[in-house]
């Protein structure tokens, strides 16, 4: 099954990412061919096989819910492009009219 | 002097620094002189010349003092960019961790990761932060978004990836020890194509607070050193729980340095067939069995083992790893750190377009792979099927256990490739990491270690080959100690580059 440029344009929209016309172009065969090749797990026989999430059985340690000191505003905010004294700043994105 | 200086191990830095017969001052002036000396070779993004002089006065003043000092007192230490260190440059090789794309204006964190304030507490010395494939993706360190560094044995090759620099500086002499993290064998191979040693440990074994995330349920960081003993004493001061990484482990630490001089005679060590097939190049199959013929010399068993299941690694890990990266690298959106494109449009082309000019080709690629296996319609198809053959894998390996204590195989199947060969075929650029991916997918202990150089051939000069060892998870003492065996055959060597230089521990 290979990977169509309206593929490969979905995927950009959903990810966020912008592309140029050549990289749409390179991306769709390269994605292509990476997908082809993991296509073999198709061959695969996973019927009884349940799903595996950390490739150990991990036992999730928890923590007392106490709080504890953590970052100020002003740190928080120091590596922004864009801020005020106490919030990050970004493209209007309501429309007020 | 100077020389004498370079060749000591992490082991004994700290032990001269702590009695006194060595100053920590000149340990980290002569570290960062190697450093600068043989910066084209690109191994660091940054160097703390005055905070790490600075640090070691301090840890000369306690000693005179008569204050007791920690386990790696002054010894210099080298830090993948991918692990946040407070207030100094950390761009996990990425513009899009830059304002304005050049690494004077990187993002500089307000928080140290875990195992950064774990080495200070144990008085290691941060002396830099090193080069790396953008965002821990790649295998020979060209994805890096800064000029990638180069193999000290020949700089025309790479020196593997993604954690390339961190190998590179260990390699040098430009630090005693350094800091990798390895999702599908950053760790493994770049020391396997430097010559040093490089440990992965077990998933959960190291804290991942702090680590600029890639794939979370693959990612561990752990050491580079040029002996065992040297990384036995990283990791013992890096591991163990934290209680501000839920996935860390609680299981107790080993002592890993007592582990170097544990008797071997008997220990069973499994050969898998898979691993040892048609794309093994042969100069690395000699090495690999002069690795093999030490273990053996040693009193080890080999045992011929099946992982019939190894074919599947690397489509599952990189249906698994882009998943979880295009996820991960969604908070990359110009609002919080780094740069942002100024568009006119609104927020969605604000995010668009940072994100375009800030990532490069490779880490583009991972996302939109990630976001493909885990849209409608595919999810079943890639991302639930390869989570359920990661489980196959997993079910391979804890057979294969049950019959022998560790493996052991190839690190690389092949020696360090030239810059340029891979960058065009991404594929064959992941087909590099065919035998580290496996143990990866199951959460295991590794560890790579140099078996001395390969003999010369058409394809391949002269150059380091690495012996994996793999071990069930938290059974990082069984790796220590059989790699400990098999170095007594291969110790370190310096690499031409590295020169002037003598071996380990000469004075």
């Amino acid at each position: 099954m290979s990977i169509s440029r309206q593929d490969v344009q979905r995927m950009a929209r959903l990810a966020r990412l912008s592309l140029t016309d050549a990289e749409l172009a390179q991306l769709q065969g390269q994605l292509g061919a990476i997908v082809e090749y993991m296509e073999q797990l198709r061959t695969v026989d996973t019927e009884d096989v349940a799903p595996d999430v950390a490739g150990l059985e991990l036992t999730l340690a928890g923590r007392p819910d106490e709080v504890h000191a953590g970052l100020t505003t002003a740190q928080a905010l120091g590596g922004a492009p864009d801020c005020t004294a106490d919030s990050f700043c970004v493209p209007a994105f309501v429309d007020e009219s | 002097m100077k020389d004498a200086l370079t060749g000591l191990s992490a082991v004994d830095v700290a032990s001269r620094v702590a009695g006194g017969t060595l100053s920590a001052v000149q340990v980290v002036e002569h570290a960062l002189a190697q450093a600068n000396r043989t910066a084209p070779l690109g191994a660091f993004l940054s160097l703390r010349d005055a905070e790490a002089v600075e640090q070691a006065r301090s840890i000369d003043a306690r000693r005179a003092a008569g204050k007791p000092l920690g386990r790696l007192a002054g010894v210099p230490i080298a830090i993948k960019d991918a692990i946040c260190t407070r207030g100094a440059p950390t761009t996990a090789g990425s513009k899009i961790l830059t304002q304005s794309g050049t690494l004077q204006s990187a993002w500089r964190p307000p928080y140290d990761a875990t195992v950064i304030a774990r080495l200070g507490a144990a008085d290691a010395v941060v002396i830099g932060k090193t080069n790396m494939d953008e965002f821990a993706m790649g295998s020979s360190n060209e994805n890096s978004a800064f000029g990638c560094a180069k193999n000290p044995w020949d700089p025309a090759r790479t020196p593997g990836g993604s954690s390339g620099g961190s190998a590179v500086a260990v390699a040098l002499g430009a630090a005693s020890l350094a800091l990798g993290s390895d999702t599908g064998g950053s760790i493994r191979q770049p020391a396997a194509l430097t010559g040093v040693v490089g440990v992965k440990p077990s998933y959960g074994r190291v804290s991942r607070f702090g680590l600029v995330a890639f794939a979370s349920s693959l990612d561990q960081i752990g050491p580079f050193a040029r002996s065992v003993r040297d990384a036995a004493r990283l990791l013992g001061v890096i591991a163990g729980h934290d209680p501000r990484d839920s996935t860390s482990s609680q299981s107790a630490v080993g002592d890993y340095e007592a582990a170097c001089d544990a008797p071997v005679r008997g220990l069973r060590i499994g050969i898998p067939k898979q691993y040892f097939g048609d794309g093994l190049d042969s100069a690395i199959r000699d090495r690999v069995q002069a690795g093999l013929t030490s273990l053996e010399r040693a009193g080890c068993v080999l045992v011929d083992i099946e992982l019939p299941t190894t074919d599947y690694g690397v489509a599952t890990y990189y249906i698994l790893a882009t998943a979880e990266a295009s996820s991960n690298l969604a908070r990359f959106d110009g609002v919080r750190f780094g740069a942002r494109a100024t568009t006119g449009g609104g927020l969605d082309a604000m995010y668009a377009e940072t994100r375009a000019a800030g990532f490069g080709p490779e880490v583009k690629r991972r996302i939109l792979l990630g976001t493909y296996v885990l849209s409608a319609g595919y999810y079943d198809a890639y991302y639930d099927k390869a989570r359920r053959v990661r489980r196959l894998i997993r079910d391979d390996f804890t057979a294969a256990f049950e019959k022998v204590d560790l493996i052991a195989s190839p690190t690389s199947p092949t020696p360090a490739f030239a810059l340029g060969e891979r960058v065009d075929d991404p594929l064959a650029m992941y087909l590099a990491d065919v035998y580290t991916l496996p143990a990866s997918l199951a959460g295991l202990a590794a560890l790579s270690l140099p078996v001395g150089l390969t003999e010369a051939t058409a394809r391949f000069p002269a150059l380091p080959a690495g012996l994996q060892l793999l071990a069930p998870a938290y059974e990082e003492c069984r790796l220590f100690s059989a790699a400990a065996a098999v170095e007594r055959d291969f110790p370190y060597l310096p690499p031409p580059a590295a020169a002037p230089f003598t071996a380990t521990g000469a004075v």
